[in-house]
């Protein structure tokens, strides 16, 4: 553990060092030209640091708690994928939604959202009605497996949701989706 | 051609836009510096009397040039500046720089305060005074005055209702696309008083504006649900239209005013329906277990065309306003969604959806006369201005953000809307009273 955090301290260093030598070689190109008498000019070594660079949200790591929202996501995993303006499962769904139906069996006290999701080829007002769709297709197989319909909602996120930014035919099929997420009653 | 009646040309300028048949799929392609086939060189002078006169005259303007059916002079050329509004102008001065329409204009301070606004427009050719009209406001209203006026021109010159005394209302986008933020804008359709509605708090979508008063409905969406709300632009008031478990989207006005179709999902199938703003009752329109969206009500509020995968892939369709008798009107290649009835009845523009790209289309209320006006990556949702001669609509470009556009009838003149900025879901306002 000790071990784990100095190795991260030293990353951090190496990562400073790097940076602070990246804002010296650009520093020439920040002045820029212009009518600035050398006062006004930053002395080499004097450049002010770069802006901070994003970081990710903070994700939960380390072990698995069971019945957990992470648990979830691991083991029975939260996402479906649908083909191109359809909303009939697919077989690589069934395992999936089979699992989350398992899942929910064990945690009676967990609602779930069920998101449907479209890719950006389509009107709004249509993705938003196919999405509905998506997402009652993903109710539908839990409850007939064994999930009470009280403890599932429904929304359509229609195309305004993607969980990819892109748009190759992967990023869109990525984006074709019914997204299952825990409302309430994980541990 | 140079001795005919300037009005003469522009009406059958517009009447052979009616007329034209539907364009080879090469003329689709839009080239957006290209204008309408003949543009009406008119110039337009600075108005006399007060500095507001000059900016009036550039509202004018721009106006003028955006419908792509003027060509402005370039005042660098003009042989005259300063007009006395009584006084005719020189017109073998005006015919030397191939002016055909010369309007002049002066501004004067009331004694109340008040500002007006006189204007002639002249025929240079035939030498004669076409409209002498004035307008008379608060000098903070200079710009509606100047609205009024391009629309009197464009009425005398065309034929047709002017567009430019009006607003539009529509989404303004900023964020990610993964955290994305919506809020509602309105603005002057030439771009001037840009103001939000809404905070960004909550998604919003697909404003619409009522044909009787300040007044828009939308949809919001946040993760415990959607719903339709009414907005008073007056008031502020808003107001969510009834509560439903499942989505609830695409509201639309009734040409009265006095109702709202819809569309409403439960347990995964998507109807419309029409609920009375006055009492709230709801009546079901669809009842099958396809997807019906996107309603547009007929002008006369007998018809509604509405986006329907009854048939196997989104149509359009058409049904009377109680839902019977739904038939299908589009039946050429590709998807057809977002339908919506020009003001004056006579065409439907739609999105359609074809291989890899979408386009803006118009077509006859009975399924005829299809033309394709844009073709883009994405361009979705057309609203029209209220002469029914322009629409505008979303483009998404790949890669980078999405835009408000607009295309003339005849698809000739393609061109951003005066919004620099993301924005998506326009919707225009009839012309203010």
């Amino acid at each position: 553990m000790v071990f784990s955090i100095r190795r991260g301290l030293e990353l951090t260093l190496l990562f400073a060092a790097a940076a602070s030598l990246a804002a010296c070689a650009s520093h020439p190109k920040l002045a820029g030209p212009g009518p600035t008498g050398p006062s006004e000019r930053p002395e080499r070594g004097f450049a002010p640091p770069p802006p901070p660079g994003p970081v990710t949200e903070g994700e939960e790591t380390g072990p698995v708690r069971p019945g957990s929202a992470r648990d979830f996501v691991i083991n029975a995993g939260d996402l479906v994928y649908f083909d191109f303006d359809s909303y009939s499962l697919r077989d690589d769904a069934r395992p999936v939604l089979d699992a989350q139906a398992q899942w929910l069996g064990r945690y009676h006290e967990v609602r779930v959202r069920i998101e449907g999701n479209c890719d950006e080829r389509g009107t709004r007002e249509y993705n938003f009605a196919l999405g509905a769709r998506r997402a009652n297709a993903v109710r539908e197989y839990l409850v007939a497996h064994g999930v009470s319909a009280s403890r599932i909602d429904t929304i359509s996120y229609g195309k305004e949701r993607p969980i990819d930014p892109g748009d190759s035919d992967e990023a869109l099929a990525r984006n074709r989706n019914g997204h299952s997420v825990i409302l309430e009653g994980a541990r | 051609m140079r001795r005919q009646s300037l009005i003469l040309v522009l009406i059958a300028l517009l009447a052979g836009w009616s007329a034209a048949p539907a364009p080879a799929r090469a003329d689709i392609v839009i080239n957006v510096d290209q204008g309408a086939s003949q543009p009406l060189p008119i110039a337009v002078s600075a108005f006399s009397g007060s500095p507001v006169g000059g900016q009036i005259s550039q509202v004018i303007t721009a106006n003028l040039e955006r419908s792509g059916l003027f060509r402005p002079v370039d005042p660098a050329a003009f042989p005259e500046r300063s007009f006395d509004v009584n006084l005719q102008p020189h017109f073998d001065l005006w015919k030397a720089v191939s002016a055909q329409a010369l309007l002049t204009g002066q501004v004067v301070s009331e004694q109340d305060g008040r500002l007006r606004v006189d204007f002639r427009l002249w025929d240079v050719y035939a030498g004669e005074q076409l409209l002498g009209l004035q307008f008379t406001s608060t000098p903070d209203n200079w710009r509606r005055i100047a609205h009024k006026i391009s629309d009197a021109v464009y009425e005398k010159l065309t034929g047709e209702k002017g567009y430019f005394d009006t607003r539009v209302v529509f989404v303004a986008e900023s964020g990610t696309k993964l955290k994305p933020v919506r809020r509602l804008k309105i603005m002057d359709q030439d771009g001037a008083n840009p103001s939000y509605l809404t905070d960004g708090s909550y998604l919003v979508f697909t404003p619409r504006f009522s044909p009787t008063r300040q007044e828009i409905t939308f949809m919001a969406l946040r993760p415990t649900g959607a719903s339709i709300y009414l907005f008073n632009l007056e008031t502020g008031r808003q107001e969510v239209l009834g509560h439903f478990p499942g989505m609830v989207f695409a509201p639309r006005f009734s040409p009265d005013g006095r109702k709202v179709a819809f569309s409403a999902e439960k347990a995964g199938n998507t109807d419309i329906y029409v609920m009375d703003l006055g009492n709230h009752a709801t009546e079901r329109l669809t009842t099958d277990p396809a997807i019906d969206t996107s309603p547009s009500f007929a002008p006369d509020g007998g018809q509604i065309v509405f986006n329907s995968d009854r048939g196997g892939s989104p149509q359009l369709y058409v049904m009377s306003s109680d839902g019977a008798s739904a038939h299908r009107i589009s039946f050429g290649s590709g998807r057809y969604m977002t339908p919506v009835w020009s003001p004056d009845g006579k065409f439907i523009a739609f999105t359609k959806q074809e291989g890899a790209l979408f386009h803006i289309g118009v077509m006859r209320p009975d399924g005829s006369g299809e033309r394709l006006l844009t073709t883009s990556y994405l361009d979705e949702g057309p609203s029209w201005a209220p002469n029914s001669r322009v629409v505008m609509f979303s483009r998404q470009t790949r890669g980078a953000g999405t835009g408000l556009w607009m295309v003339d009838i005849s698809g000739q003149v393609t061109r951003p809307a005066p919004y620099p900025m993301s924005a998506s879901d326009p919707a225009w306002s009839p012309l203010l009273n």
